[in-house]
């Protein structure tokens, strides 16, 4: 079309009316690809519910279980260790785990249903590094106020023994407690509450 | 013999005259400045590079099993049982922070002498473009072996898309396509890192350099030589690519490509460096390593994501101050107000700040690889004021903290001092 010639309107609509319709068919196309990333069906289901044995933890001991691909861990607490929640309360951001994932029956100063046995996600709530436990006598590296807890590698982070993070670190808020129900004193399920609780 | 190639070449070139036409525009024709100097090497190798990582990564797939019960022991497989397995994967490897090596440096000659200036800022958003997806393919071929650091590191960096506001969680998900890193996770980084990413970087490659043969090279002394044409209208400061550039070009490869056998044969590790020891330990999804940290290439980012404090509970702004910090290089055009180009002409303002930002970049990318704590930490009694003022201690953590704010005043602040800078004349032709 050169420039001295009138636009044809008609063509000039109809050109934009294609181009629309082209794009719109264009995002459609794009719907199954984009929508073939999210999680399958198959992972989904995966999320099952297992079943562990629980009774050979000994006193002060760590057991990591994986559920859903992830740690879980369950440790069996001493009365020292419960006792140290108490005394790190004021160095904590969130005590009372207001702003942190847990199950109701899990939303008390030890956070667990039994209170010597705690059950949580071993998964930084910062970027999901597996911290690692560091006992009351690990002061030298921990520093002198230590009361036991865990320590993230990856960016520094620092939670007690109940999973509760120590003011500034870069984790924002407590280490996530999974659903978990006793089916007997010495087995545990992780991923599903008491029916009808 | 010469004679029936002749004619046969006569032939292909009567139906399809656009390759020997090509040839002359992009080679034989194309007159680049005669003064190109050390800092002119590193384009070409960078080219080089890419087709050795395409070659060497086109063998690796024919071993290897992307799939995560097998993808570790398939590595090993290429390494023990493969004839010739285990170089072709250190040639990879190698070749992977080769990249990094020469590309950074392409991208120090530009900052020297203001090779991203007018006319040619496209040639430097493509690049920068080029640097990301080469960050994004590095990012995608760590997971692949499937080992300790493959796994955790990946881990992280998804969890940083996770810290974005709103769409933030849904975001990691759908990247992972799992609710944790697995398979599905390993079989989508496979077919983006040897498919996607390569054509993208492909194409990227042949816009930087048309940008660039369209608009013509700068040089050393950052003048324009198609201001000074002979009366054949060539540019009397430039040469033929071919062969002078092709020779020259040659040479630095011979050289460039001893040191690379050196590293591959004698230390393909590099002490941990281009190969994590950690990474020689299957993934293992219940247990984080003791230390971890990204390859040599990204700590420098990964350094200024540590020093950003959390604010509001948010580890947003680390993750914002990270991407800025590399999105930033889009603006450095229109950042730099200079009237000259060159180094060789800037004043004192330019060449201090380069170099304060050198030292920073230098001094995060140290930092990046070793542990917070690696300097110690201040003394400060408890309760103090120091002990309530700082949020912490460790001494490397405020270093990163000064270093990251010279990486960002470098930028923010280069349209003011490079305007004031006392500059130098600039000749009308090129120097020697």
């Amino acid at each position: 079309m050169s420039d001295n010639q009138k636009v044809d309107k008609t063509r000039r609509n109809l050109v934009v009316a294609t181009s629309v319709v082209g794009g719109a068919a264009c995002v459609g196309a794009a719907v199954p690809f984009i929508t073939s990333m999210w999680p399958s069906e198959r992972a989904k289901a995966a999320g099952a519910p297992v079943e562990v044995d629980i009774s050979a933890i000994a006193p002060g001991e760590l057991k990591v279980f994986e559920w859903r691909g992830k740690p879980v861990w369950v440790i069996r607490r001493t009365p020292e260790m419960l006792e140290s929640l108490k005394t790190v309360t004021g160095k904590l951001t969130d005590p009372a785990s207001r702003d942190s994932l847990q199950p109701e029956y899990a939303a008390n100063a030890y956070r667990s249903l039994k209170p010597d046995l705690m059950v949580m996600e071993g998964v930084c709530t910062h970027l999901g590094c597996s911290p690692q436990m560091k006992p009351a006598d690990a002061k030298a590296e921990m520093g002198g106020d230590w009361a036991g807890g865990f320590y993230c590698a990856c960016h520094g982070s620092k939670f007690d023994l109940a999973g509760r993070v120590f003011r500034g670190a870069p984790a924002p808020t407590n280490l996530t407690v999974p659903p978990y129900t006793f089916l007997s004193e010495g087995t545990l399920l992780i991923g599903e509450d008491k029916k009808g609780a | 013999m010469a004679s029936r190639l002749m004619a046969l070449w006569e032939w292909f070139d009567a139906r399809m005259p656009s390759v020997a036409e090509e040839w002359r525009k992009h080679a034989a024709e194309y007159y680049a400045p005669k003064n190109f100097n050390f800092w002119y090497y590193f384009g070409v190798l960078s080219m080089l590079v890419l087709v050795i990582q395409i070659v060497s990564g086109i063998f690796l797939t024919m071993h290897y099993k992307p799939d995560a019960g097998l993808a570790f022991g398939s590595v090993e497989y290429i390494m023990r049982d493969v004839s010739g397995g285990w170089i072709l994967r250190y040639i990879h490897s190698t070749g992977a922070s080769a990249f990094f090596v020469v590309v950074y440096l392409h991208m120090f000659r530009a900052l020297l002498y203001g090779s991203h200036r007018e006319p040619r800022e496209l040639i430097w958003i493509f690049g920068v473009l080029i640097y990301l997806a080469l960050m994004a393919e590095a990012f995608l071929g760590y997971l692949l072996p499937w080992g300790q650091m493959s796994y955790w590191g990946a881990q992280v960096i998804v969890n940083l898309f996770g810290v974005i506001p709103f769409i933030g969680p849904d975001l990691a998900l759908w990247i992972r396509g799992d609710y944790v890193v697995s398979d599905a996770t390993l079989t989508r980084f496979f077919a983006l890192h040897v498919i996607a990413l390569p054509l993208v970087l492909l194409g990227l490659v042949v816009a930087h350099i048309l940008a660039l043969h369209d608009v013509g090279s700068n040089n050393p002394d950052g003048v324009e030589i198609k201001k000074n044409k002979d009366s054949h209208g060539k540019p009397v400061d430039g040469i033929p690519f071919h062969p002078y550039y092709t020779v020259k070009d040659t040479v630095g490869a011979v050289v460039f490509l001893a040191i690379f056998c050196v590293v591959m044969f004698f230390m393909p590790e590099m002490g941990g460096y281009f190969l994590e020891h950690n990474n020689f330990i299957p993934a293992d999804p219940l247990q984080t390593p003791e230390h971890i940290a990204p390859l040599w290439y990204f700590t420098p980012y990964y350094s200024i994501l540590r020093a950003v404090p959390p604010l509001f509970n948010s580890q947003f702004p680390g993750v914002l101050a990270m991407g800025i910090a590399v999105l930033i290089l889009f603006l450095l055009p229109w950042l730099d107000r200079s009237p000259v180009k060159s180094i060789r002409y800037r004043g004192p303002y330019y060449r201090i700040a380069l170099a304060l930002f050198v030292v920073a970049f230098l001094i995060l990318g140290y930092l990046g690889i070793e542990s917070t704590t690696v300097w110690g930490q201040f003394a400060a009694t408890e309760g103090s004021l120091m002990d309530r003022m700082l949020d912490t201690k460790d001494r490397a953590t405020w270093v990163a903290r000064v270093c990251t704010v010279l990486y960002f005043a470098f930028f923010i602040l280069m349209p003011w001092y490079t305007a004031r800078d006392r500059v130098k004349p600039v000749p009308d032709r090129v120097t020697m």
